[in-house]
């Protein structure tokens, strides 16, 4: 089984606070921790385990800046056979259309029995996957939460749905899964793991290497584009207790007691 | 101007919540839209007339194939029957996740996922409110529609259109529907696991999210709860980490709970475990980052670590 996971670089929302930054065109990009997007976590690990089950082998594949090699780097280090980025100016501004054609690109120069994203990323779009699927004439599932080999051209799959129920399904191979998390416990990755594949050399490519058009990439052949940030207004915004640790637990009792919460 | 339509979802022939929320986000687009229903499934005469009721105009695709919604074949039927550059809103849950943005390049359109408002169109230029980092920025997204396009709508976004004084018509498109076949089958739907207890029940919950920060601690909230005569619920990364059972989840993903108080300690807020939030219950949110969304629904914040606050509170709790 040759498997193609996709992984992408984002700010670590655990370890950061997200703030819109003085002019709205973006995020606060000063002192933000980066992390792998943690969905991909759960799609490489859960590919590392198929490989370990019936052989074959996995590539890591990122879309992104040189910074990304980092990323696909500790991804490896979990255990996965190759590393892929995809990196050139050309692909700055693309949007989830023209990360999926980049990807097509990639699927197209190898020869992948399964391709597997996360479910989404913090954009909260979730939309490459699909559109990858679509382009490469593949089967799709979204929001995978069990994967079972039922032969070398089959698999059972689970997805998430509303409520907690789990929608299990066939689908034939090759396909495109998007991944959602709690399918698996990825496993830690230490420095030592990191260090063992520090040496292996990553492949970059650029538009050229892919055959790619540069209206079909980019900021050029992006129909959704981001004009600014600002931040929300939800509601009217909570009443905030303040006062000494003492005073706040003695209005939230007062609070509960009236409200039902103290039985 | 593009004809809108609108896809709907239901269950056990009772249409969803977002059937009407859709009406109401087309006429966001353009005031004076009225959009088309279609409607994809089995046996569905008594629902689509149900749908008519909002909708000038229903397409039904009746055919015992469509039994179960799978996205897969959907997706087929919806790019041999919606005409070339129409508009699309679908409701953005995990049917609309599976079936978009595959559709969106079927038919060659543009695609816009999890839309929450729209901020006007301009000549073909539609602009649309999404949300990033679980809701902690929004941002304006501009999208091209001369093509058409695919707009997957945040379920609870828009309010609902109750005005049901449409009286429209049905009009059978079952023939239309194109090629059935499909590389995914359906198989059947695992229900999700009862767990030793039912929190859909309870009207007391101390919810806990990542603040919690390590499975030991959860004893900190289990002490809170037994002296408030509450029970322990929590967000999506707790049962990730498989610190507590699945059954304890709330959100979309989770358990719909409908408390009358709502301790929500640790957590964000993302509109998924909103989504299993109903009834409007008193919610106290305590968390230590001031900022955390979780602060713009509560009745109540509190800015602080819960692993310091919540046994500050239990011990109060337990001296009164």
């Amino acid at each position: 089984m040759e498997i193609l996971v996709c992984v992408k670089r984002v700010p670590d929302t655990a370890e950061n606070e997200i703030e819109v930054n003085k002019d709205g065109t973006g995020i606060e990009t000063d002192d933000l921790v980066y992390s792998v997007n943690e969905w991909d976590n759960y799609a490489v690990e859960e590919a590392i385990q198929i490989r370990d089950k019936v052989g074959g082998s996995v590539t890591i594949v990122s879309v992104g800046d040189e910074e990304s090699e980092e990323v696909v780097r500790r991804e490896m280090a979990m255990g996965a056979d190759n590393g892929l980025l995809l990196t050139d100016d050309a692909f700055e501004g693309s949007d989830g259309k023209g990360t999926a054609t980049l990807l097509k690109a990639v699927v197209e120069k190898g020869n992948y029995d399964l391709i597997l994203t996360g479910a989404q990323a913090d954009d909260g779009a979730g939309q490459v996957g699909g559109m990858l699927a679509t382009m490469l004439d593949m089967p799709y599932a979204s929001l995978v939460n069990a994967i079972e080999m039922l032969d070398d051209k089959k698999l059972k799959i689970g997805r998430e749905i509303e409520g907690g129920n789990q929608e299990m399904s066939e689908i034939e191979l090759p396909c495109v899964l998007s991944i959602q998390t709690g399918i698996n416990e990825p496993r830690y990755v230490g420095i030592r793991g990191i260090r063992k594949v520090a040496s292996i050399e990553i492949p970059v490519y650029g538009a050229g290497d892919l055959g790619l058009s540069a209206d079909a990439i980019g900021a050029a052949g992006a129909g959704v584009k981001r004009l600014d940030y600002f931040v929300p207004e939800l509601g009217e915004g909570a009443e905030m207790l303040e006062g000494s640790t003492e005073e706040i637990v003695e209005k939230l009792i007062e609070l509960l007691k009236a409200k039902g919460g103290i039985k | 101007m593009a004809k809108i339509f609108t896809y709907i979802t239901f269950k056990n022939g009772v249409p969803d919540d977002s059937a009407l929320e859709l009406v109401n986000a087309a006429k966001q687009i353009a005031p004076d839209a009225s959009p088309t229903a279609v409607v994809v499934g089995s046996g569905i005469d008594a629902l689509c007339k149900e749908v008519a009721a909002s909708y000038a105009e229903v397409w039904k695709v009746d055919n015992e194939a469509f039994a179960y919604p799978n996205a897969e074949v959907i997706r087929n039927v919806l790019s041999s029957i919606l005409p070339q550059e129409c508009i699309l809103l679908v409701p953005h849950d995990t049917f609309g996740m599976d079936l978009s943005p595959g559709l969106s390049i079927k038919m060659d359109t543009v695609f816009m996922p999890d839309t929450v408002g729209f901020g006007g169109l301009e000549g073909s230029m539609l602009k649309c409110i999404r949300q990033e980092y679980g809701g902690a920025v929004s941002t304006h997204v501009s999208c091209d529609i001369t093509k058409g396009a695919i707009l997957n709508i945040r379920p609870g976004a828009f309010q609902p259109d109750e005005s049901k004084a449409a009286a429209g018509q049905v009009v059978d498109k079952s023939a239309e529907a194109g090629d059935l076949s499909t590389k995914r089958v359906y198989l059947e739907t695992v229900a999700a696991e009862v767990g030793d207890v039912d929190i859909t029940k309870e009207d007391v919950l101390v919810s806990i999210g990542r603040g919690i920060e390590d499975e030991d601690n959860i004893e900190i909230a289990e002490d809170l709860a037994k002296a408030m005569g509450a029970v322990v619920s929590c967000s999506r990364p707790i049962v990730d980490a498989k610190w507590l059972e699945k059954s304890r989840q709330v959100g979309t993903s989770g358990q719909t709970v409908k408390p009358k108080v709502y301790l929500a300690c640790g957590i964000s807020g993302s509109f998924q475990h909103l989504g299993g939030l109903k009834g409007n219950p008193f919610v106290v949110a305590i968390n230590k980052n001031p900022k955390a969304p979780i602060f713009q629904v509560a009745d109540v914040g509190i800015e602080a670590d819960i692993l310091d606050f919540l046994p500050e509170l239990t011990e109060a709790i337990e001296n009164l």
